[in-house]
This record gives structure tokens, sequence and C-alpha cells, in this order.
């Protein structure tokens, strides 16, 4: 199907399977443990080995040797895989830098070598004794010396840098104006299982039950760096703990077990140790974000500029902190710009809202600045610069944009007209009590997306694609759609993803997963009514499918009549056009913060949160509404407690487990509200839904910022907010 | 004494006073001894050890430095126990242990003996869930499910532990009655960590069948 006009009244929106709250399909599994991740497949290939990572105690050298004896001669060792003995494979799609091979070391906790032992207690035993002798050479560990002289980003054809009208001559004469800085750290994904794969070989067929979010696109990688035909390569990743973006790229437990099983002879395991899963996988970068504003008194901006400054090993680019500022709000003048520190710490990439993430953490922390300048309520000054249209780009509406909508009933739902407006002013017996509120803002994507559907003879149906479920729901709404399309009961679908050898889906990132996804299963179902109405001479068009039947003209027909003489397989993809191009596409949210200073020792809890959010068609309020909690809880984490730890000395992070990587614990997190808003967006996709599972966490942290502001009178703009940057300015106790 | 000879000797012994040890309790009959053999080779000291699993007798013969957590994953392939940290610090692998919650990787699966073990698997089935894993279900207390077990095995050795009158650092006296409140069941829960961050819901989870229960 190519989805090339927005599409008019379809059989989704009759909404008797979709958009009802229906509890996930795969939930019974998931809560009795019988949900298989991907180092718990015993049953997959028999004779399963234990592989352990030895990983580099240094960030940047080279190995000058390894000495192996020791190791080797330890009970149960089958064989050692060792960086040496290979070249330096080629970069997979998303890599930096190698994930194997070669003695040059460009990370810490870079993988070395592989032990693989009959057991798991064997192999790491045995991995411990592998001695590597390092010649380590200093490198560049410290961003924040390093930032003050990073160099643009360079585009395509120079500076990739954006500007519209003035900006500093709108800035000058502006009678209100802002400047500040705020600075964001290193986050890590933390995602619960780690990075895991089982693989095995047969011939030169292999299959790795692995951990990933985007089956075709790594199934492409794992035959590039290990030079096999894709048509050789079978990832499974039925069931995933997690991935946040950390799984969006082959790492080094597929290939590592899978180097080793060819080696070996058997199927080896591997998977991260917790350590490595901070070091030598990816993290975002920390930034620091300068925002330049100029207003008008009635709070209309008339110069807006951004320039955000990031870390990331040479060759990868860095956290696009200014991505909604080009976007979000209505200017005439306006100035983005992105500087890039060629840093010797492990490789920065994506993790959940890349861009937006960090970047409205500091944008909306300015809003915040900018409306208590003008004694503006924070909501109204948002609304003020309200744009239905691309600001760079007039003539490039929004497909639907209801952010003030989200603002307004957030605000009404939340109880925001009683809000403190005195910073610091108002207490509660020894609580500092604190309102905030931020927009959140984040791209819905069109991404081609594949399914196949299977109606078998006794009239139930089962959907093949390789889409990921990373705790998304995908199971559920895939189900939900198909039985929508089929008039089935959703008892009667079965959903197998994360399989290579099916069709191709848009996989899981960038929150584009659920609206494509769901697309694809949309498009095969079409295909399928098609296939159904023309074995009994209907109208595909005019046919209605209720209740197992097709009806059309006064006549019904049994589905399983159509498949008496065989199962029926239908398959289809969406595929866009233009539409991207013609309109923008974004999801938006009212987040709103409550929280309680401790006036005493400085001590923050979150008290309440709400977030009012628009995003197309909420396909699933139970599981769209989970992402959202979800990333409101992460946005928790970013603002209050989570940071890596950089040893500027050595160049890694220190605070590598989830003791010293604080992220939010069930103390932290009260109960929150969410509020979908009623939006059809045709635009975005054939389901008229768009992306959610990032909005939820875009802007939270501002939010949360603001509210400590609000609740303190100490502005704090670099984050995360630790007690250590404000107890010493509390008001007087 | 060079560093090394210092502490070949004294493992060797903490290995014969712990073998005495055993000896007396007369814990387990076989027991095979760590040594190195001059090419550095570092014999495996294996141990049987019984226990009850989800009702069910096991005994396994187990290299000693095998965890409960991984006894449970990779040889009894009850693989509902979950690998986060495997150092204790995200609750992930929790298991009802003699009616408390531990953490399994903590704890080696050879102090086990005789012990009664409970997991994931041991509460409920698809078919046929425990209440919590209900609750779980219907307040859709996870996402991608990987805590899910260990937030289940606290979540139900939580509620007894309030009905036990076991006091937590929020408990209001540590002596008196108890109720199995918001901040209570969120203070007891925080060693589960869940990056999907379905904290909220679980807390309605818990809270349902708390009221269920009361």
């Amino acid at each position: 199907m190519k989805y090339t006009t927005p599409a008019g009244e379809t059989v989704i929106d009759r909404q008797r399977v979709v958009g009802q709250p229906t509890t996930r399909v795969d939930g019974p599994l998931k809560v009795t443990g019988h949900a298989p991740y991907a180092y718990e497949r015993h049953d997959v290939a028999a004779n399963q080995a234990y592989g352990y990572i030895v990983p580099s105690a240094i960030a940047k050298g080279r190995v000058r040797s390894m000495d192996l004896a020791e190791a080797k001669a330890q009970p149960g060792v089958i064989t050692i895989l060792t960086t040496t003995e290979v070249d330096e494979l080629p970069l997979g799609m998303g890599h930096t830098v190698p994930l194997f091979g070669g003695s040059q070391i460009r990370f810490y906790h870079q993988a070395l070598a592989l032990v693989v032992a009959e057991t798991f207690e064997q192999a790491r035993a045995a991995a411990k004794l592998v001695r590597v002798d390092y010649e380590r050479t200093p490198g560049n560990h410290d961003f924040h010396a390093l930032a003050p002289d990073a160099p643009l980003v360079e585009g395509s054809d120079g500076p990739d840098v954006s500007k519209v009208g003035d900006f500093e001559a709108a800035y000058a004469s502006a009678p209100v104006t802002i400047d500040v800085t705020y600075e964001t750290p290193h986050e890590s994904h933390a995602m619960m299982e780690p990075h895991a794969s089982i693989a095995a070989w047969e011939g030169e067929k292999l299959s790795l039950w692995t951990s990933n979010q985007m089956i075709a696109w790594s199934k492409q990688a794992v035959a590039k760096m290990l030079d096999l035909d894709p048509a050789n390569v079978r990832l499974d990743s039925p069931f995933l703990g997690g991935g946040f973006g950390a799984k969006l790229f082959v790492r080094v437990d597929a290939v590592a077990a899978a180097l080793a099983a060819k080696k070996a002879g058997r199927p080896v395991k591997v998977m991260l140790d917790r350590p490595l899963v901070f070091n030598n996988t990816t993290h975002r970068s920390a930034t620091i974000q300068r925002l330049r504003f100029g207003a008008e008194r009635d709070g209309r901006l008339t110069a807006i500029s951004h320039e955000c400054t990031s870390g990331n090993l040479a060759g990868q680019e860095g956290e696009n902190g200014i991505a909604q500022t080009r976007l979000l709000y209505a200017g005439a003048n306006r100035y983005t710009a992105q500087r890039i520190a060629r840093l010797d710490l492990p490789e920065a990439n994506a993790m959940r809202a890349p861009g937006e993430t960090a970047g409205l953490m500091a944008l909306e922390g300015a809003m915040d600045e900018l409306a208590e300048k003008l004694g503006m309520d924070p909501v109204e000054l948002r609304i003020v610069n309200d744009t239905q249209v691309d600001p760079e780009t007039p003539n490039r509406p929004y497909s639907s944009r209801m952010m003030v909508e989200c603002l307004r009933r957030g605000a009404e739902a939340f109880g925001w007209d009683k809000r403190n407006t005195t910073p610091g002013g108002w207490r509660e017996g020894r609580w500092l009590i604190g309102h905030g509120m931020a927009v959140g803002f984040r791209n819905s994507v069109q991404m081609k997306s594949a399914a196949r559907v299977r109606l078998s003879g006794n009239g139930k149906l089962t959907v093949e694609t390789d889409m990921t479920d990373i705790g998304t729901g995908s199971y559920t709404i895939l189900a939900q759609t198909a039985a929508e399309m089929l008039g089935l009961p959703l008892e009667d679908i079965t959903v197998t993803l994360g399989d290579s050898d099916m069709p191709a889906s848009c996989g899981s990132g960038g929150q584009w997963g659920a609206q494509n996804s769901t697309s694809g299963v949309y498009a095969a179902c079409v295909k399928l009514r098609e296939d159904i109405a023309e074995r009994f001479a209907m109208d595909p068009n005019a046919a209605e499918f209720a209740d197992g039947e097709i009806r059309a003209g006064g006549e019904s027909r049994k589905l399983t009549e159509a498949t008496a003489s065989g199962e029926i397989v239908a398959e289809d993809s969406v595929e866009y056009d233009d539409l991207s191009q013609k309109y923008q596409q974004s999801t938006f949210a009212g987040h709103f913060v409550e929280i309680a200073v401790d006036a005493y020792t400085g001590e923050t809890y979150v008290r309440r949160m709400l977030a009012a959010c628009a995003a197309g068609r909420i396909l699933n309020p139970i599981s769209a509404r989970s992402q959202v909690i979800g990333a409101m809880t992460m946005g928790v984490g970013g603002a209050l407690t989570e940071e890596l730890a950089v040893d500027t000395r050595f160049g890694f992070f220190v605070n590598h487990d989830l003791a010293g990587y604080e992220v939010p614990v069930h103390a932290d997190i009260p109960h929150q509200e969410v509020i979908f808003l009623d939006e059809l967006d045709a635009i975005a996709s054939p389901m008229k839904a768009k992306g959610v599972g990032e909005l939820g966490l875009c802007g939270v942290g501002a939010a949360v910022a603001n509210a400590l502001y609000n609740a303190t009178g100490v502005r704090v703009r670099e984050y995360p907010l630790t007690l250590d940057k404000y107890l010493d300015k509390l008001p007087a106790v | 004494m060079d560093q090394l000879d210092y502490f070949s000797v004294s493992r060797r012994g903490v290995l014969a006073s712990g073998a005495a040890g055993l000896a007396a309790g007369s814990i387990s009959p076989q027991v095979a001894f760590a040594a190195s053999t001059p090419a550095g080779e570092r014999a495996i000291t294996m141990q049987t050890v019984s226990m009850r699993i989800n009702g069910k007798a096991q005994t396994l013969d187990l290299d000693t430095r095998t965890t409960l957590l991984d006894a449970l994953r990779e040889h009894v392939k009850l693989t509902g126990t979950k690998k986060g940290c495997d150092h204790g610090q995200c609750g992930a692998c929790t298991v009802i242990v003699n009616g408390e919650r531990i953490n399994s990787c903590l704890s080696l699966a050879v102090m086990h003996e005789g012990d009664e073990v409970t997991t994931i698997e041991g509460l409920g089935t698809p078919e046929n869930l425990h209440p919590m894993q209900a609750a779980f279900v219907k307040h859709d207390g996870y996402q991608c499910g990987y805590c899910t077990p260990g937030q289940i095995c606290s979540a139900v050795s939580v509620l007894k532990e309030i009905a036990d009158g076991v006091p937590s650092h929020v408990s209001a006296e540590l002596t008196g009655p108890m109720e199995a409140s918001n901040i209570e069941m969120r203070e007891r829960m925080s060693g589960n960590i869940c990056r999907c961050g379905a904290y909220s819901n679980i807390a309605e989870a818990m809270a349902e069948v708390a009221g269920d229960r009361a």
C-alpha cells in the first residue's frame, strides 16, 4: 500500500477493537515467567557453551600482547576468541567504531576476548586469568574541557546551522531578553535486560537468538560485519527486556557469540555483564546548551537562538538538542547550531527521544525563566507562541497540532490555577511545595513496514512480521488491528514477532513503531479482505467483516467457508511518499508536576505528575498510557538523579552499575495521570495514529526542574538537580 | 613469602576449615576440593544440594560458585527468574525462599540445602494466574516484562511482610500494626527496579490485591 493521500473513513474508524483498553495479549506469559528472552532459549540449540567477555581496562591505546596460558588451562574452557586473531570488523549500521577485532582500543570496556567454557562459572573464572599487556595512549576524556573549542557540526555543504531572519538584530532590539546556559549529563539507557545473544551455525547459516529492536537493520549489519550472505543470517528476538535505543544496533554480544561459536564448533551464548552495558555499549551524550530569547512584553518571541554542544567519538553525530527548537514556537528571527567535541569515551548514540529529551530540558527551562521575567503564566507564554506551521518553512503546515489544547486540558485537570506563584513561598510543615510545567514535543515518523497475515482453515488468523515488542505493546496493538480488520475476536489472532524470516517491519525506535507496524498489518489485511471478497464475488469495498463473517449485498458467508480449501495468505506493506515533506508531523504534550522539597535537607519528592498528550489515534489506551508514564518516570530520573560520572583521567564512566547510576525506584514515583486528547491524524498514517512512546519523556525533565525552582526559588541549570547544587541556597528555615 | 604464595596457602586453609565445618554438620556427602596444579589449573569444587523448587524435590550437582539464580536458570531451566545485574542491585532475580524474598543472585545455590524455593513459575501459570499476577495484567504493571517476575515475587512478599508487622523505613511505628498504604508498599518495593517505569501501575495492582485481602 502506497500511502500518498490521507485516508478517508476506514474500517479502523469503527474502533470495535482498536482503541479499546485491552490488556496485553502477552501479559499472562510475562507475569508467569514464560516469555522467553534471548539468553533463555535452552530449547533452540543443543549443547550451548557459555561465553564471557574480557573487557579492556584502558580507554585508549592498543593490545601489545595477550597471555592466555593460565586461562586456557582452566577446567571447562573450550576456546578463547581474542580480538587480535581477527581483523577489525567492518562497521555495522549505526556503529562509530568496530565492535570487535584488531589490536586498537578506542574505549574503556571494549571487548578484547571471549572465553568459552562448559559453564558460566568456568568461563567467568577463566576470563579473570587472561593477562593483557596494554600500550596506553592519552585521550580526550573531558567534555567540559573540550566544549569551548568544539567545532560546528559539518553538514554536506558547510556548517550545519539554521538561520531565519536576523536573530542578532532582533535580539538586540527586543524589550525582554534571556541568555541562559543549561547542561545535561551523560545518561545510560539502563534497560533491565543486558544485551544477550545465543549464536549457532549450521554450515554457513548463522542463527542468532538475540535482544534487538531493529531486526531487518541488524540482519544486514550482522551479514556485513561477518561477511555473510544476508540470506544466511537469521535473527530471532520475540521478547526484549527493554531497549530505549541501546538495542537499535547490533552489539558485541552477537558478533562475539557468532565468531566464538564458529571457533568452538558449537552454539555459544553471551550476556553482557551489567557493568559492560554502561561502557561497552552506547549512552546519551552530555550537552551544554545556550539559549537566547528576545520577546515582546506580551510574550511573543521575536528572536530565538539555541546552540547545543555535545560529544562523541570521531565519526558519529552528537546529541541533536536543537531539534525541537526549530519547530516548536513561532518567531521571525531564528538561529540554531550544533557543536561537537571529539571525545575518547564510549560511543554516544540514540537513547529514547534523542535530541528532544536533552533539548527540551534546556528549552523549556529557559521558557520558564522568560515567563518569570515577563511576569506571565508559563502556560500562557507557550500559548501565545503557538504556530500551526513549520516556523522555518511557513508554507509547510502541521498535519495536526494540538499543543494549546494539551496545555489547556492539562492545566485544568492539574489545577494549575491553584499553583504556587511565589517561588519559595509555599510551605507545608517542613516541605517547600512547587509546581512546574513544560511542553512535550516529539516528531512522528513515517517508515515502511510490512506484514503477512494467514487465515487458517479454522478461521483463526496469524500475523507475521519482524516487528519487535520492547515493552511497547506491539503484540497487542497488532492483534487489535487484525481483529478489527477481519471482524474476529482478539482471541482468534496470534501475533508472531521478531523473526528476520518474516516480512520486514519498521522495527522499534524513534516512537515510529506503533503507527507504522499497525499500518503494515492494516495493509496486509486490506489485501486479505479483497482476496476473501473475490472468492465470494463480493465487492471488497462494500463488504463488512464482523463476527467471523463477510457480509455484502444482503449476503453473509463464514470466513471458514473461504478457507475450506486451505489457508489464505496475504502480505503487504505500508510505504509513504511525500506527506512528510508536505506536512510537519509531530506529537504534543503538556507536562505538569508538583514537587515537595525538604526545607531542611533539600531532599525532593515528586508528589504529582500529569501529562495531557495528543498523538493521533490512541491504539490502546492501556499500553499507550504505560508508555507515557514510563517515560515520565525516566524523565524524573533525568531531572533529579541520573548522571554517568566520568573519570576524566582514565576515560570511563565510573558509576557503571545500577546502584551508582541512579534510576528512579518505586519510592520516587507517585501516582501518574495521563490524558489523551481525541485526535485523528490521517496524514500521519493509515491508522490515523502517531507515535507516543517517546513523547512522555520529552519536556518532563524541565517540568520537574521548573517545579523545583518554584518550590525553592533556586534556579539550577545543571542537570541532574542533586541537592548539592541548591542546598546552601534554600530559603532560611 | 611473596604475595602469591600467601594467597595460595590462605585459600587452602580456608577450604580445609570449610570442609571440617561441612563434615560436622553432615550437610552434603559429596564435596570435591579445589586445588591448583603446577600448570595453573584450578580445580572445580562440586557439591550436591537438594531443595524443593515450586514444591518439587530437586537434587543438583553444582559447581559451588553457582548462584541460586544461575542454578534456577541454567540448570533447572526455570528461566522466569531474571538476571538483570547479577550483583543485588536491581531485584529482577527475586525469589521466595522459606517464605521470604531474597535476591537469588546474591546467594550460592549450595547454601540452600533443604530450602523451599518459590519462583515466579511456582506462583501461577498462564492458565491459572496467582491473584498478584492477574492484578499485574489488569493494571498493566509491566512493559517489557523482564523485571516483572521479580516485582511479583516481591509484591507477594511485601504484602506478607506488612501483614506480619515487619516494619520498614517509612513505618510510623516499629512494633504497631501497619497498613498496606501506598508509601509503605512503594518503600518496600524499591529494591525492584523497573526501567520501563511501571511503578504507578504496580502500586495500583498491589493496592487491589491488598484490598481484596483485607
